[in-house]
């Protein structure tokens, strides 16, 4: 500065460069302190102290759906888990049935029969223009609740049991054995990694991997078969016993109408995403793999919807966050995901702070987990275009 | 088929050619047009059964004044009337003087659906003044039309400007104030209070979203990092949160003498929200305008400020609008969440009618009428969000 | 030119946290209702008898005549108040935060809420018990049979946690379907979605009424808990927390002297009694050092009514929904109202 005396300070870009950053600093400080106070003052007018120490209080309110063992006397944390727990249960069982149908009523749009582009025009354009919150009430109330009451039932194959108090689909079954499977699996596969390993420090190993995980996976199963008791996973299909279903999975109709409601709302955009980006790819690729002969599926699977990918993933990943977001709702048709679960803990403890950093940092922390393995995926897209 | 053997392409397609073509080309296109066919069956009957016999529409008929504008005083609903007629009016104008030319059949198109209209305005189940003002409004928005059509170069320019200018007079018109008797919030529900949260929200949102995208790029690395933080964070909140962020928190942090009406702690929690998503739109607006721009400008003397007021967002902007709508219409529908929060808008005032004793448990009618308000506009503002894009690219790729 | 933003960031931060700045000093809510001319009433609005919005876009039902009657105390004007539709989750938030003046919406009186909560309870208007309400072919006769069953229940109410206690009281595993929205908490029932719901025994038979077939559903005769309705007001303003008490206390006493809308103003003209004199302040000034009109009861009677009057035209057997007094006669003919004296 003193060597260009003749720069005035007020003309230096530098000098800015800093009085712009305190300034913004201070002025941020300044009006946190402003809302601190504030919020310090009304708090102690409404006798409350801030810290997390409740959540060690006992919750004293039942929770309907619990995938982790709950009990009114446990406390408030453990509430707090068991919403989250439902939270993530929706959230991941929604994204891959989201993702089937958006794709499947992507390429419906694109399909030369008339008669199915324009149905999934129709299913496109109804739900993605009425509100999620009015989605769930139907299907809610006008599907789920209006199954038959138990005795009766309505039975699609599979067996799969649609009724009023419970939707039942087939579902495997862990076993007595379970644990000991996985462990021996896990064991063959750090062995086969380990002789492979060892193998190929010489030039060239003397049997290509897959051969060596296929015999070592039948000499393993083999042999967990002769000395385990029972399978690895047990098939069970839910039944009607003595007028009540018994086995199977078992949903409640709350946690039935928020997936489908939740799919089939985020579908609608998935859809318009696998649209776009299957027609973002030049008209050119789709002739020259005709040319070469290609069945239409293959063109589609093997020319076409690997670029596609490209455009399409990032999109996707914006979807699944809506998704995961969105399964906040659950509050209006009485599931108990994480939301409901601390709106309630608010209500009964008054500690709205505190509660809203719970909620914000597990949202968020969600949030992130969701994009980071959506960037990872559409890295190794990108790698394996190239 | 080889070239030579091709049929020459028939003049006229017969309804069999083109069954044959659209519908059973293959084995398998015939299978699905059957399958989907007999779904199609299925569901129209169960629907239209449920439509025409079982279902019970008097609520709507009773409340239709409840869903529209809600327990905004009746005696004072000309001036509701007043503010239709003007969105009306001037979305007509847009409307024709963005719409490309047309052949004279699409004339003669027009005023057969004019007629129409005007036929299903006035022949609505409802008293006669509402019917005369519909059909007032019907003939306002093709005159409209009409006119925008005739005088597009002219008005062209001036249309974000009459649309800015004309919210605050349509506001006035609501809330009363100067010489008009006021009404007080409270008592805009429904309909209207989905469609002022909606449009105040993005309007007030917008200034927003445009410094914390220039913030975003600033070379300010403090500057940057706040502006990426608070949109990252809200991002990554489901919109319910900040809701609860805004009716719950905002009452603690602000001193006790500003107490926020809820419906303007609704309104902050939506501009919070719609910043930050509309900051990455602008945010990617900013980008696509070329570095050269703002280097030929600074080479002209400009100063930053004037840079970037005449120059870099006028071009920003511009590409950003279709986003803008698309958001607009994803707040329309989001609005619905403040139910949860006891506000009345649109799904609120239908709770509020599922709670008159005479109609306990005709949520059906209620939920469907209401999804069909949503979805008539959300609609057509996505259809006009289309065209516009359409619209901007062509005048984009000419200059 | 990029610094430039941060200089438009740093005036609307600044002029943000200038909004934030103003002096803090307190008056009662009673002189700010006053200077503002009506009185804010934080109500339910969705149910069905004690606050709901009519086809005409007025609200009606006993938590709505409530504050009327205070509004009609102080403006001689039982329309001076404005509305506010609150769920249970928000009420107390907005009693606190002076959103609202008043908080009628059916509100149980308990001592965490009038302690730590920061309101200030007035007196009950409504004396109510939790109940469950089952099909009458489910066969469930007493709590007992709701073993592994679902409940229905509202979320942010007295009633999710009194339930949650009672069972494990009992030991009886069930369970619990929770949801925001009353209206959805009945609907679902209705839909057969739960076997039981549980709610004010008010509620229960008020919706019991309105259900297709009201003789299919019976109330069990377990009580769960005693649920004492009332209105409430924030805490730490004694003013304004008498006016509210003793407006009230007008309606319950007007009813046990027999005074009503009909004949208010001519007793008040014409009665020699020196009680009814004082009462509607012809005699003594009262009102005055509750900070009210002298003649504020004759005002809440001529507008609103009496208790008496109040529960019929809402409750009564002329409704709908056709409750039965019970606990909520008057003290001297077997119920719980109970004013204190007027001297």
């Amino acid at each position: 500065m003193k060597t260009q005396g003749s720069i005035p300070l007020w003309r230096d870009a530098r000098f800015w460069w800093v009085v712009g950053q305190v300034l913004v600093v201070l002025l941020t400080a300044i009006a946190i302190a402003i809302f601190w106070s504030n919020l310090s003052h009304n708090l102690q007018q409404l006798g409350i102290q801030f810290g997390f120490g409740f959540l060690n209080s006992q919750a004293a309110f039942d929770i309907g759906e619990t995938p982790i063992s709950y009990l009114p006397s446990d406390n408030y944390a453990r509430a707090l888990q068991v919403g989250l727990a439902n939270s993530l249960r929706v959230t991941v069982f929604g994204i891959v049935l989201a993702t089937v149908v958006g794709v499947t009523a992507g390429i419906a749009r694109l399909s030369d029969n008339w008669l199915v582009r324009q149905l999934a025009l129709v299913y496109v354009e109804t739900l993605r223009n009425t509100p999620l919150l009015l989605q769930l009430f139907f299907w809610y109330f006008a599907v789920f609740l209006g199954f038959p009451r138990l005795p009766a039932h309505i039975q699609l194959p599979g067996p799969i049991y649609l009724t009023q108090q419970t939707v039942a689909l087939p579902w495997f079954h862990t076993t007595r054995d379970t644990n000991i499977w996985l462990l021996m699996l896990g064991a063959n596969l750090v062995l086969v990694w380990a002789w492979h390993w060892w193998d190929s420090r010489a030039a060239a190993p003397a049997l290509p991997l897959l051969l060596k995980l296929l015999s070592t996976l039948v000499l393993t199963v083999a042999i967990a078969l002769s000395v385990l008791e029972s399978e690895f996973l047990r098939w069970d299909a839910p039944r009607i016993v003595e007028a009540n279903i018994t086995g199977g999975l078992q949903l409640s109709p709350e946690f039935g109408a928020l997936l489908v409601g939740l799919s089939l709302y985020t579908a609608t955009f998935i859809a318009e995403i696998v649209r776009g980006g299957v027609q973002s790819v030049s008209q050119g690729q789709w002739e020259a793999a005709r040319a070469l002969g290609l069945k239409p599926g293959y063109i589609l699977r093997l020319v076409i919807f690997p670029q596609a990918l490209r455009s399409i993933v990032p999109s996707l990943g914006n979807q699944y966050l809506n998704l995961a977001k969105n399964s906040s709702l659950a509050i209006a048709i009485g599931y108990p995901d994480l939301y409901a679960v601390a709106s309630t803990t608010y209500n009964q403890t008054g500690r709205a702070v505190e509660v809203m950093v719970l909620i914000s940092v597990t949202y968020l922390s969600i949030s992130l987990v969701i994009s980071s393995l959506i960037n990872w995926y559409n890295r190794t897209v990108q790698l394996v275009e190239r | 088929m080889t070239l030579d053997d091709a049929p020459p392409p028939a003049l006229s397609i017969t309804p069999w050619h083109w069954l044959r073509r659209n519908l059973f080309n293959t084995w398998y296109n015939s299978l699905l047009t059957l399958v989907c066919l007999w779904l199609l069956f299925q569901v129209l009957q169960a629907v239209l059964g449920w439509v025409f016999t079982q279902a019970q529409w008097t609520v709507v008929q009773t409340n239709l004044r409840l869903f529209f504008i809600g327990r905004y005083p009746p005696n004072l609903a000309w001036r509701i009337w007043l503010v239709l007629g003007t969105v009306v009016g001037l979305a007509g104008l847009s409307w024709g003087s963005l719409a490309p030319p047309r052949s004279p059949w699409f004339k003669r198109g027009v005023s057969i659906v004019t007629a129409i209209a005007l036929g299903v305005a006035i022949l609505l189940p409802l008293p006669l003044p509402p019917r005369l003002w519909l059909g007032a409004i019907v003939l306002l928005l093709f005159g409209s039309f009409g006119l925008g059509k005739r005088f597009a170069t002219l008005l062209k320019p001036q249309l974000v400007w009459a649309w800015l200018g004309a919210f605050p007079i349509l506001l006035w018109l609501i809330g009363g104030g100067l010489g008009l008797r006021s009404v007080s919030t409270n008592l805009w529900n429904g309909l209207l209070l989905t469609m002022l949260l909606a449009t105040t929200s993005i309007v007030l949102a917008f200034p927003f979203s445009v410094l914390l995208a220039l913030g975003r790029q600033s070379n300010l690395p403090v500057v940057r990092w706040f502006c990426t933080l608070f949109v990252e964070i809200v991002r990554g909140l489901p919109l319910i949160g900040i809701l609860f962020l805004a009716q719950v928190m905002l009452p603690l942090i602000l001193p006790v003498e500003l107490r926020l009406d809820r419906l303007l702690r609704a309104i902050a929690g939506l501009v919070l929200f719609n910043a930050a998503y509309l900051a990455e739109n602008v945010r990617a607006g900013l980008q696509a305008v070329p570095r050269g721009q703002s280097e030929a400008a600074r080479a002209l003397g400009l100063n930053p400020l004037l840079v970037l007021w005449l120059i870099v967002l006028p071009q920003a902007l511009r590409v950003v609008i279709p986003a803008i709508v698309g958001q607009f219409i994803s707040l329309f529908k989001d609005t619905s969440l403040l139910s949860i929060f006891a506000l009345v808008e649109l799904t609120g005032i239908a709770r509020s009618v599922l709670a008159q004793p005479q109609f306990l448990g005709r949520y059906a009618e209620v939920y469907l009428f209401v999804g069909l308000i949503y979805w008539v506009f959300c609609y057509s503002m996505s259809i006009a969000s289309r065209r516009l894009e359409r619209h901007l690219g062509i005048g984009h790729k000419r200059t | 030119m990029r610094q430039w933003h941060s200089f438009i960031m740093a005036t609307v931060l600044l002029g943000l946290s200038l909004a934030g700045c103003s002096q803090q000093q307190r008056q009662s809510q009673l002189d700010t209702i006053i200077s503002r001319g009506n009185v804010v009433c934080g109500v339910s609005g969705e149910l069905p008898g004690f606050s709901f919005v009519g086809q005409d876009g007025k609200y009606s039902g006993l938590d709505v005549d409530v504050c009327r009657a205070i509004a009609a105390a102080l403006f001689d004007n039982p329309d001076a108040v404005e509305f506010r539709n609150l769920n249970a989750k928000e009420r107390f938030t907005a009693v606190q935060t002076g959103e609202v003046d008043v908080l009628s919406r059916n509100t149980t009186w308990t001592m965490s809420r009038d302690t730590s909560v920061g309101l200030e309870f007035a007196p009950v208007v409504f004396y109510d018990g939790q109940g469950v309400m089952v099909k009458q072919n489910g066969g469930i006769k007493s709590l007992a049979d709701l073993k592994g069953r679902s409940i229905c229940t509202q979320t942010g109410t007295t009633n999710e946690q009194n339930l949650a206690d009672e069972m494990r009281k009992r030991n009886i595993s069930y369970t619990p379907v929770v949801f925001e929205d009353v209206n959805i908490v009945f609907a679902t029932y209705q839909e057969g979605r739960c076997d039981a719901v549980t709610s004010d025994r008010s509620q229960l038979l008020s919706r019991r009424s309105a259900l297709p077939k009201p003789e299919e559903h019976v109330i069990l005769t377990d009580v769960v808990s005693k649920e004492p309705l009332a209105p409430a007001v924030a805490a730490g303003d004694a003013k304004w927390n008498d006016a509210v008490r003793w407006a009230i206390y007008t309606l319950i006493n007007a009813e046990e002297m027999g005074i009503n809308s009909k004949n208010v103003t001519q007793l008040a003209s014409s009665s020699k009694d020196p009680g009814i004199r004082r009462f509607l302040g012809v005699e003594g000034n009262l009102g005055e050092g509750a900070g009210l009109p002298n003649d504020f009861t004759v005002r809440i009677i001529k507008h609103v009514g009496n208790y008496g009057e109040i529960y019929d035209r809402n409750l009564g057997p002329k409704t709908k929904l056709n409750l039965p007094r019970g606990q909520n006669q008057l003290w001297n003919q077997g119920g719980l109202l109970y004013a204190p004296p007027f001297r």
